[in-house]
């Protein structure tokens, strides 16, 4: 392209939506050269322009549901009436040799769940009674029940989860798909993060781009003052006052654009236009007013506890809907090493609702076939239990554990209605079809329509990838 | 430029087609073999048979001098179904008509092939070439980059106008724009040597140590807390960050520099700041989280601590060496948990680091505050208390598993307090005063179990700790510092097999890669000697990293543009002889950093314009033949200082404490269990330059993470410069940029009284260093119809593309 041809091109309104993004002009225009050998590869200015993945996709969209600390799989997806035996007894040491725990030692006593758990759904799947909204989706869900990871430590294990490694650094799921796939929302970016309750261990490492160019890292939505940083305005000027602002910007931008001839400038006169539309697509988007009450209610937007969660999981649909290729709500904490009954009980009542009308709201919109919905968190818990404050009633809680534990899925080519996977009778080993995090990945990846092997970025003398060097899609999960 | 080749422009010069051109295999082919095949195809896995390290194996896809009949070629253009390479980017065009040329041309693969990578051949001296335009070059650096303009049929750009290159070499040096006043002396300096004259009192201005500190922090992997779930703050992380600006200022000799950062605690009488200098290697993170093996969390550290020295030192990507032999270079399994020893045999260690004035009210101080603190500490009966509390600790860490309160208490201690086990188990009167404080203040804090129970107790102790706050806080102490120092006992390294932590293999000792210069025979193998030999002048790769580094800070890329990998997947340079003669220049010129500096300012080729070329557009499109300078976004911290200089607001005080910034509620928040604090700084404090601002790890401060600031956890050798609309919007709402936006117009309204375009011309002179075009003029007199304020039209300028780039 020659700087005639680009003047040109520039003076057409449709440059600014294929120039925004991050990468320099200057290095796209090798991409375009290397895509214009690629005789399959369609040639994009903008490194956030949607791409077609190498195989048909089943998802175009990814909602992760980040239960951060660690929730109990034994009180809320795997039953297991045997430890009813076990409680207050230890374990075998044929299943704690060796065993390293956080906190607590392998010989404590087990601690029998207290829930009742009930089947659901044509397919009967069993389900805890703290999550009766969840549990009304059983066949839209994909419960597996032999998920394990490496890491016995949140941010490890947060690390491990959406990173595909325990140190930080690396970029994370949410970058890898929009750096695959790129986003389908002009106004928005491509990689939201929502939180509710306390702070994360992992904080911004869990949606970070790490080596991946910036573009690609997650957009925290606050939820105080402005969603994103820096939408409003300083105080005092109007909506006119900065469109005045912006034209005469841009005006100069682009007189030195002609002096200079560097395309990096027009590039930044993009980004100052997409600026301008988040402007006016932030609010909109957090604007409710045209949501029925129906759906308000069923969500549970208007009432605690499930306020803040359900004004997440509404945003996330509104999200999907509005091209914005992942979301990753974030709740916590769930590492109830002390209280578990309470404390659980506090955030399903906070967070099972809201995440069960996200899925019938997905759904009979018909968004849930092509968004992948995720539930989970770093690790499970153990069977044993861990008693910091003997002397309080219901002081008990459980440690960490890696070994075994429970997430589920749903849409976005995931066969619903089924559970994979199960247990021991202690909850404490798999028996079958072990999950590992990395085949989790691989897995979402495959949904989306990539070989996770091949999605690579090269950095520090090799590519890297989201599932390391591990990681095997698992077919029973997939519809 | 005028009198050279003066019909560049008016031809149109015939692009030597590559088929015309010879091939040749090593300096063209092997390295797209090395850096795209041979994982696949070579020495470790020969995937359908084939390799490509070999010309006698190769013949099996390649048909000398016939590319269309050779698989190979088939594969890589994609002509055929199968396409190679299977992953990552395909060949470019270059590279696959190079390839067919060197088939076609009969595929000569010299029998006896230097097959040593070119970095790890020692370094040239080479000797300027020679050049038609005699004119041009300012220095030897010039005819290395006008050789192979000519040789290309290129000719240069014109030098950049003084004004921009005042304000360009201003940016580069110090960071800082130039003033008024700078801008008018050097404009009517009609001496010949007006513009080096510049160049020295830039190098001569102790801002130039900020501007260079912080891309020396960038490799230091520099922050303010911890990092990970905790992230507690480091209150002394700044020490190491003043030691850098310090070395910096006084162009300590690179040698030194690196020396005393990796070694310091090991020289001859270390002085303080030498101890000091090891801070470089505390950067890594720690993992407090309460349930981490600390055992495996050190080992982290030192996985990061050897991945570090190989970047930052040597160029290697050595860290790819954790988990099996490196996969291109020569760098072994064994080699990596070699460099591993070296650190493994030291410890973390806080040291007093008092700056100068600071002893004096300390000294002064401190019989008062021991008093007071022992009567203190009596009368809320700690020294009884502490003694029980422990014997208890101490009792479950003999013991564990028998009181599940104490066990989380020892699990506690061992995450949150350096050394607790060593400490806690030696009889009080052994311990040093450092460590007598750090027990009894963590007590206070963490008095266990049995105390928690006991509330008339547990409420006398939060006392006791707020009334030793408030003590600590009136006293004047020393400002410490984080080093390390080498461990009298320390423990046995093993490679660890596939990298895990949990397995080891064979029992290693401290020694240097094998494929590079050996220890001088009979030396101990300690740090300061890993050191030395790092800057020995045998070692081939650590000047040509340094120079390498320094060029691509002032050109925007390196001459090999990895500047992180000088291995065999990394870039070549693009001027190997003009990088090899930097180098020697490095270390004939006694390693000074500001001697080399000043020799690449003051080339020609530092000097160009940096207007585009279209010329040149589809030929370089990334100016790898410098025929002109680069147009470089400024960092955030850059983007910050200017604002704050060209406002007014800046407070240019050097060194110091970080400092917080304004920052939007809600940040800080995010941090783990809302432990983080954002406490505002005041006053003078929130207009210190960029570099100063307070990084917490897991909360970085939005602006700059927005601008690209390296994530602190790994080692940076290169910035990015994205572009993003959330800069925008950063730039456009941050009440931050509002301020400066306000302070601007106080400025221009109150420091100038003539017409509005005196004023306008008043601002773009502040904030760009020039007037403003008839063009600018007219469109902002339009603005300024519509919207009469010079808050609105300060904030446009703020926020013009080349305000945050260096021309």
């Amino acid at each position: 392209m020659t700087l005639e041809e680009f003047r040109k091109i520039q003076s057409r309104r449709n440059f600014f939506k294929e120039c925004a993004g991050g990468l320099g002009t200057i290095a796209l225009a090798n991409l375009l050269e290397k895509d214009g050998y690629a005789a399959s590869a369609q040639p994009s200015a903008n490194p956030l322009a949607p791409k077609i993945p190498p195989f048909a996709p089943k998802a175009k969209n990814v909602i992760f549901l980040f239960m951060e600390g660690g929730p109990s799989q034994l009180d809320l997806f795997d039953p297991k009436p045997e430890l009813k035996k076990w409680n207050g007894k230890p374990l075998p040491e044929s299943i704690t040799k060796n065993l390293q725990l956080a906190f607590i030692k392998p010989t404590a006593a087990v601690l029998a769940s207290q829930r009742d758990f009930q089947k659901h759904g044509q397919c009967g799947m069993e389900i805890s009674d703290y999550l009766p909204h969840i549990a009304s989706c059983a066949d839209d869900i994909c419960l597996i029940r032999s998920m394990h990871t490496d890491a016995f430590n949140h941010h490890p294990g947060q690390l491990l989860l959406f990173s595909g490694t325990t140190q930080v650094g690396r970029p994370t799921m949410g970058a890898w798909v929009v750096y695959g796939l790129g986003s389908e929302s002009q106004n928005l970016p491509g990689f939201v993060v929502l939180s509710s309750g306390v702070g994360t261990s992992g904080g911004a490492s869990n949606f970070s781009s790490g080596f991946l160019p910036s573009t690609y890292q997650g957009t925290m939505f606050r939820n105080s003052g402005d969603p994103i940083l820096y939408l409003s305005n300083p105080a005092g000027i109007t909506a006119a006052k900065q469109r005045l602002d912006l034209d005469a910007i841009r005006d100069l931008n682009s007189q030195h654009l002609e002096s200079t001839g560097d395309r990096e400038i027009a590039s930044r006169i993009a980004s100052y236009e997409l600026a301008f539309r988040m402007q006016t697509a932030g609010p909109e988007l957090l604007d409710f007013s045209k949501e029925t009450p129906e759906t308000l209610e069923m969500y549970g937007v208007n009432k605690e506890p499930t306020r803040p969660y359900a004004t997440n999981c509404l945003l996330a649909r509104r999200m999907v809907e509005r091209g914005v290729r992942f979301v990753m709500l974030m709740h916590a904490s769930w590492d109830d090493h002390t209280n578990i009954n309470t404390k659980l009980k506090k955030n399903c009542d906070i967070t099972d609702q809201p995440a069960a009308a996200l899925i019938k709201d997905l759904k009979r919109r018909g968004l849930l076939e092509s968004t992948l919905v995720v539930w989970g968190g770093e690790f499970g818990r153990t069977p044993m239990c861990e008693i910091r404050k003997p002397e309080e009633a219901d002081n008990a809680g459980r440690d960490h554990h890696p070994v075994a534990y429970s997430m589920w899925m749903a849409g976005g080519g995931i066969k619903g209605g089924q559970v994979v996977g199960s247990t021991d009778d202690l909850c404490f080993n798999i028996l079958e079809d072990k999950v590992h995090v990395h085949d989790l990945q691989a897995t979402i990846l495959n949904r989306l329509g990539f070989d996770h092997t091949r999605l690579t970025y090269h950095y520090m003398g090799r590519d890297f990838r989201l599932t390391d060097v591990e990681g095997t899609v698992v077919k029973k999960l997939l519809a | 430029m005028r009198r050279f080749f003066p019909l560049v422009f008016a031809l149109v010069i015939p692009v030597v087609s590559p088929a015309q051109a010879p091939v040749n295999f090593s300096s063209d082919i092997q390295p797209i073999f090395q850096k795209r095949c041979i994982l696949c195809h070579g020495p470790n896995l020969q995937a359908s048979g084939l390799r490509l390290d070999s010309r006698a194996a190769a013949l099996r896809v390649i048909k000398p001098g016939d590319s269309a009949a050779s698989r190979i070629f088939t594969m890589v253009s994609g002509a055929g179904p199968k396409v190679m390479p299977p992953v990552g980017d395909r060949l470019t065009p270059q590279q696959v008509s190079l390839l067919k040329t060197w088939i076609d041309q009969g595929a000569k693969w010299p029998e006896s092939l230097d097959t040593t990578h070119w970095s790890f051949r020692p370094i040239q001296h080479p000797e300027p070439p020679a050049v038609h335009d005699r004119a041009w070059p300012a220095n030897a650096i010039d005819r290395f980059i006008l050789a192979r303009l000519e040789s290309e049929q290129i000719a240069p750009s014109p030098l950049a106008d003084l004004a921009t290159l005042l304000r360009r070499v201003s940016l580069d040096v110090t960071g800082l724009p130039p003033t008024l006043e700078e801008t008018a002396a050097f404009l009517n300096d009609k001496r010949p040597d007006a513009y080096e004259r510049v160049v020295e009192r830039l190098l001569d201005s102790p801002h130039y140590g900020e501007k260079w500190a912080r891309y020396w922090l960038d490799l230091a992997h520099y922050a303010d807390s911890d990092g990970y779930e905790k992230d507690l703050v480091r209150p002394f992380a700044w020490r190491y960050r003043q030691w850098v600006i310090g070395a910096l200022n006084h162009d300590m000799p690179f040698d030194e520099f690196a020396v005393e950062q990796i070694a310091g605690d090991e020289l001859a009488n270390a002085s303080t700041e030498q101890k000091v200098a090891t801070g470089f290697y505390r950067n890594t993170l720690t993992n407090r989280e309460a349930g981490v093996d600390r055992a495996e969390a050190r080992f982290e550290q030192l996985i990061d601590r050897t991945g570090t020295t190989g970047t930052v030192w040597l160029g290697l990507t050595v860290r790819c060496a954790q988990c099996h032999d490196h996969k291109y270079d020569p760098i072994k399994h064994k080699d990596f948990y070699q460099i591993f020893a070296y650190f493994n045999n030291a410890d973390e260690a806080d040291i007093d680091a008092a700056l100068p004035g600071e002893l004096g009210p300390y000294l002064a101080a401190l019989p008062d505050y021991q008093k007071n603190c022992a009567s203190l500490l009596a009368e809320y009966e700690i020294p009884k208390l502490q003694p029980v509390w422990e014997a208890n600790i101490r009792k479950a860490m003999d013991e564990p598993g028998k009181v599940l309160d104490w066990d989380f208490a020892v699990t506690a201690i061992r995450a949150s307090l350096d050394h607790a086990e060593k400490i806690i188990r030696l009889a009080p009167e052994q311990r040093t005063a450092r460590q007598h404080k750090a027990l009894t203040d963590y007590f206070v804090r963490n008095y266990g179990p049995d105390i928690e129970k006991d509330a008339a107790v547990s409420a006398k102790l939060k006392d006791a700790r707020k009334k030793l706050d408030a003590l600590d806080e009136s006293f004047p102490a020393l400002t410490q510092a984080q080093a390390i120092e080498d461990n009298p006992q320390p423990s046995a390294t093993h490679i660890h097999l596939r990298g895990d932590y949990k397995q080891n293999g064979a029992e290693v000792y401290p020694d240097t890669p094998g494929f590079l210069p050996h220890l001088p025979p009979g030396v101990k193998p300690t740090r300061l000697s890993l050191a030395q030999w790092i800057v020995s002048p045998e070692n081939p790769l650590t000047a040509r990293v340094a120079v390498n580094r320094m060029w691509q800070e002032l050109f925007g890329r390196g001459l090999v543009a990895t500047s992180d990998d000088f291995g065999t997947q990394g870039d070549r340079p693009s001027h190997p002889a003009l990088l090899d003669w930097l180098a020697t220049e490095f270390h004939q010129r006694g390693w000074s950093q500001k001697q080399m500096l000043k020799l690449i300012l003051m080339s020609s080729a530092y000097r160009q314009s940096s207007r585009a070329r279209p010329d040149l557009e589809s030929r370089d499109p990334e100016n790898i033949y410098l025929a002109r300078q680069s147009r470089l976004r400024l960092s955030g911290e850059l983007i910050r200082d200017q604002a704050l200089a060209v406002s007014g607001l800046l407070n240019p005080v050097i060194g110091g404490k970080s400092v917080r910034p304004p920052q939007p509620a809600g940040v800080a928040e995010l941090g783990y269990a809302n432990s983080v604090k954002w406490k505002e700084s005041t006053g003078a404090d929130r207009y210190r330059r960029g570099l100063y601002i307070h990084y917490q790890r897991t909360t970085p401060y939005p602006f700059l993470a927005n601008f690209d600031e390296p994530d602190s956890s790994l080692t940076c050798t290169r910035r990015r410069a994205s572009n993003t609309p959330l800069q925008s919007l950063n730039l456009l709402n941050d009440p931050v940029f509002y301020e400066a936006a306000r302070a601007l117009a106080w400025r221009v309204e109150n420091e100038t009284h003539g017409s509005f375009e005196d004023r306008l011309n008043y601002a773009f002179e502040l904030c760009l260093n020039r007037k403003p075009t008839p063009k600018e003029k007219d469109r902002l007199a339009t603005y300024f119809h519509v919207q009469p304020d010079w808050v609105g039209l300060s904030r446009v300028i703020l926020n013009l593309d080349e305000f945050i780039t260096r021309e």
